[in-house]
């Protein structure tokens, strides 16, 4: 492992967003106890490495509940800053390694080793739908559909809204038959080796079709196909395609009298610097009103779901980030909150109804309805 | 027994807040100084006054030691548990309960930080400030003034200490006072013309109480704001310039820079003067009064104004300054420490002269910063060793070169700001014994069980 973690100074800037609106820190906002920080969870790794202190369970929960949101990456002032992630990628690829992680992570790696999804659903448990859609043969697209999508409900109702945009829209795309899950959250969870062994199995079956463009809906696919797609195929998210496809003229939108607000992706956004296409799509929707809020683009707070936490969820409770996150957006007055990624989606929903008064729409339903 | 404490905490403010675990045990032992680790039993986060005052309660019953804190910045160990013990981790109480604009004062809890309060202030009221410290947002705010901090507002109107408008305390006995204006009426507005009852608590490391809420002065913030660097060689040069900047009263901060690297700068002190004005012809009458007062150095050649290059200038105009934090990161070890020294601005050249002399006795670098407090009646002047946290020989000579920084503070005639617990035997050890005795009182009166921050100014009577 990097041996630089005694770089951390556990200063704090990497708490917050650049504005200091509020702690940013997607597990330090939930638990509050310094150890759940950035540099808090830097220190400990040290010390553990250091064999200062002993593995434990919640040593691992500290660990396993960094959501790889990136915020302490952006908003560190130091120059390691950049391989602030990677340390703690390491940090539980070591973890991983030893047969330390928590039981319910181990069985999300190990889910996806066996079902090709977290949840260790059977391929018959995919939406019904997706039987229906053509399977990819030459088509101009490639649509990555991904296990969100495939298996949750709410990722399934979001790409039903993205493939009816496209049909709309006259493009020419297909799906997979056989899809193997993207790897984006075991490089996240830092098992590397599952990663490559699903990406090698990706790219093979890309090649074999012969794709030459891919557009995902989750954020998480389309980062990691960005990681092992360089240079051998484009990939798009689906915003930066409809946003394309607004600019064409492909799509008319009629008036829709709504105010929202939009939220970032983590996987969107401060990793990938996708931050104006879903803007400029809801902005194309006449009539809709679009309003921040005040953690927006670079300083987004995380819905929590990052890292495979959108299924074991260790920041759950009266705290967690989506909560505090649909808080923020009801500050904002906005009737919808405007989502582009399936694992946030989920995460948002889940809470909105015990915090109401504001409904979570993807952006694709935002589109059909106002294309009709 | 600590099964029974450990339940009567979780009573107190829930299980999610007390732990009792290693982890938290290990991160609240330690700060980002040099100082010894000492691990406390439990850590608690109160979120109400009520919930402080019930652990206090149970503190005292049972004389367990009991260590406020706020974001645990100081460098020097000051929420390190030294006898174990209760840490209260006070930033869950992290509420801003009230901004009086006319009155220009706000009244916050005393786990607000920074960061939190200046964004506030940014978004609801943004022709008012405070007196911004450069310590990262994440420090508390309360935490910079039980340390009597300094910010940008400090040549101007002193201390951050002295911007005290009100103080909610949770005393070690578990009874709940107010202090100032907010003991009688339901406004925040002032200290004054009350006893000074402040000053109990201001200081003090938390030995004498826990303070929860806190009035603060609130002062104009200016629309514009401009930095100048005068660059001069001779030290004794700098008191002269400072007395001359000061009595223009044209400017917000003056600061002090000296370090040996970038060579450029080496052999070279700074004086960083910053201007506000609400319009171009404010700042510029403000910048032509303070470049008046300089002219005859500058005829002299003896100093002069440096030519800022944009980086440059951002990088002193950001708020707080993060290239004070990225001290810690010079030598790629993150960690620096640092004794403030309170001195009068004449005992600049030998307080410069020292830190020269102690960085290379040890064989380290080092670096100045330091800021006018007041019209010129005093100044911080910092001795700064960065260190490398991975390398134990560096760790070892920083640590010996801060403590001869604060021998060579009391030996020049200054005070050493926010001492550690070794330090602060140093200090005592010269004052004058009345006062010792005085503040030994003080706390034997306030605090009889001795369970607040032990190991801070202990007296022995």
């Amino acid at each position: 492992m990097n041996l630089e973690l005694h770089r951390c100074f556990r200063c704090g800037w990497c708490k917050y967003p650049s504005g200091f609106e509020d702690y940013n820190c997607p597990s330090y906002a939930r638990f509050r106890f310094e150890s759940h920080s950035p540099g808090g969870r830097l220190w400990l790794i040290k010390a553990w490495l250091d064999k200062e202190i002993e593995w434990s369970d919640h040593l691992s929960e500290i660990l396993f509940s960094c959501v790889a949101c990136k915020n302490c990456v952006e908003n560190c002032k130091m120059d390691f800053r950049d391989e602030i992630l990677d340390w703690i990628i390491s940090a539980k690829s070591k973890a991983i390694e030893n047969g330390l992680a928590p039981p319910k992570v181990r069985d999300f790696l190990e889910n996806i080793l066996k079902y090709g999804n977290p949840w260790g659903l059977p391929r018959n448990k995919e939406a019904s739908w997706i039987k229906e859609l053509e399977r990819y043969k030459d088509q101009e697209f490639l649509l990555y559909l991904g296990c969100e999508c495939r298996y949750e409900e709410r990722g399934a109702r979001m790409a039903k809204n993205v493939v009816e945009v496209l049909k709309k829209a006259g493009i020419s795309f297909g799906v997979l038959d056989d899809e193997t899950c993207d790897g984006n959250e075991a490089l996240m969870l830092g098992e590397r080796g599952l990663f490559e062994e699903l990406a090698s199995k990706n790219l093979q079956k890309f090649r074999e079709l012969g794709v030459k463009r891919i557009v995902t809906i989750s954020p998480h696919a389309y980062n990691a196909m960005k990681k092992y797609a360089e240079g051998k195929f484009e990939v798009l998210h689906f915003t930066q395609l409809f946003s394309e496809l607004l600019r064409k003229r492909k799509l008319s939108l009629s008036e829709l009298e709504f105010k929202v607000t939009y939220h970032d992706p983590c996987f969107l956004g401060r990793h990938n610097g996708i931050y104006e296409d879903p803007r400029k799509i809801l902005k194309s929707v006449p009539g809709l009103k679009l309003v921040e809020m005040k953690r927006n683009r670079e300083n987004a707070f995380c819905c929590g779901g990052g890292s495979g936490n959108f299924v074991f969820d260790f920041l759950s409770g009266p705290s967690s980030p989506a909560r505090l996150r649909i808080k923020e957006a009801l500050g904002t007055g906005a009737e919808i909150l405007v989502v582009v990624c399936p694992i946030c989606k989920a995460m948002l929903e889940d809470v909105i109804k015990e915090e109401g008064r504001i409904e979570v729409k993807d952006i694709a339903e935002i589109v059909l309805i106002s294309a009709k | 027994m600590k099964d029974e404490i450990y339940k009567a905490l979780v009573e107190i403010v829930g299980e999610e807040f007390v732990s009792n675990r290693k982890e938290e045990l290990y991160i609240y032992s330690r700060d980002s100084g040099l100082s010894d680790p000492s691990f406390p039993d439990f850590v608690v986060m109160p979120k109400t006054v009520e919930e402080v005052q019930k652990i206090v309660q149970l503190a005292n019953r049972e004389k367990i030691p009991l260590v406020p804190a706020g974001a645990s910045l100081t460098l020097s160990g000051l929420t390190i548990p030294q006898r174990g013990g209760i840490v209260l981790d006070m930033r869950r109480m992290d509420r801003i309960l009230e901004l009086n604009r006319r009155g220009r004062y706000i009244v916050i809890e005393a786990g607000v930080t920074q960061g939190k309060l200046q964004s506030f202030l940014e978004e609801n009221c943004p022709d008012l400030c405070h007196s911004l410290p450069e310590a990262p947002p994440s420090a508390t705010v309360v935490g910079n003034l039980l340390i009597h901090g300094q910010g940008n507002l400090t040549q101007p109107y002193g201390f951050n200490s002295s911007m005290v408008t009100g103080l909610e305390v949770v005393l070690p006995t578990g009874q709940i006072c107010r202090i100032g204006s907010c003991s009688l009426s339901p406004y925040w507005f002032s200290i004054e013309p009350l006893p000074y009852l402040a000053g109990l608590f201001l200081g003090w490391f938390g030995t004498t109480g826990i303070v929860t809420k806190l009035g603060l002065k609130l002062f104009p913030k200016k629309k514009l704001r401009d930095v100048e660097l005068f660059v001069l060689e001779d030290p004794n040069l700098l008191v002269e310039a400072i007395y001359r900047i000061t009595h223009t009263e044209m400017a917000e901060d003056v600061t002090t820079i000296a370090q040996p690297y970038p060579l450029m700068f080496r052999g070279t002190i700074m004086i960083g003067i910053y201007i506000t004005g609400d319009t171009e012809e404010e700042l510029e009458f403000k910048r032509k009064i303070i470049w008046e007062s300089l002219g005859e150095i500058i005829k002299a050649k003896e100093g002069g104004f440096m030519a800022l290059m944009p980086e440059m200038k951002k990088g002193l105009l950001e708020k707080p300054m993060s290239s004070l934090t990225r001290t810690a990161d010079i030598l790629k070890g993150g960690g620096f420490v640092y004794c403030g020294a309170i001195i009068p601005i004449e005992k600049f050249p030998d307080a410069l002269r020292k830190l020269v002399e102690i960085a290379e006795r040890n064989g380290i670098t080092y670096a100045h910063s330091g800021r006018v407090i007041g019209r010129g009646h005093c100044m911080m002047f910092a001795f700064a060793f960065p260190f490398n946290r991975g390398d134990p020989e560096s760790m070892k000579k920083a640590k010996k070169a801060l403590h001869e920084s604060y021998a060579a503070t009391l030996e020049i005639g200054g005070v050493p700001w926010k001492p550690g617990a070794e330090e602060q035997k140093m200090i005592l050890e010269k004052m004058d014994r009345g006062t010792v005795e005085l503040i030994g009182k003080i706390k034997a009166l306030l605090d009889p069980n001795g369970i607040m921050n032990p190991g801070n100014w202990e007296v022995r009577l």
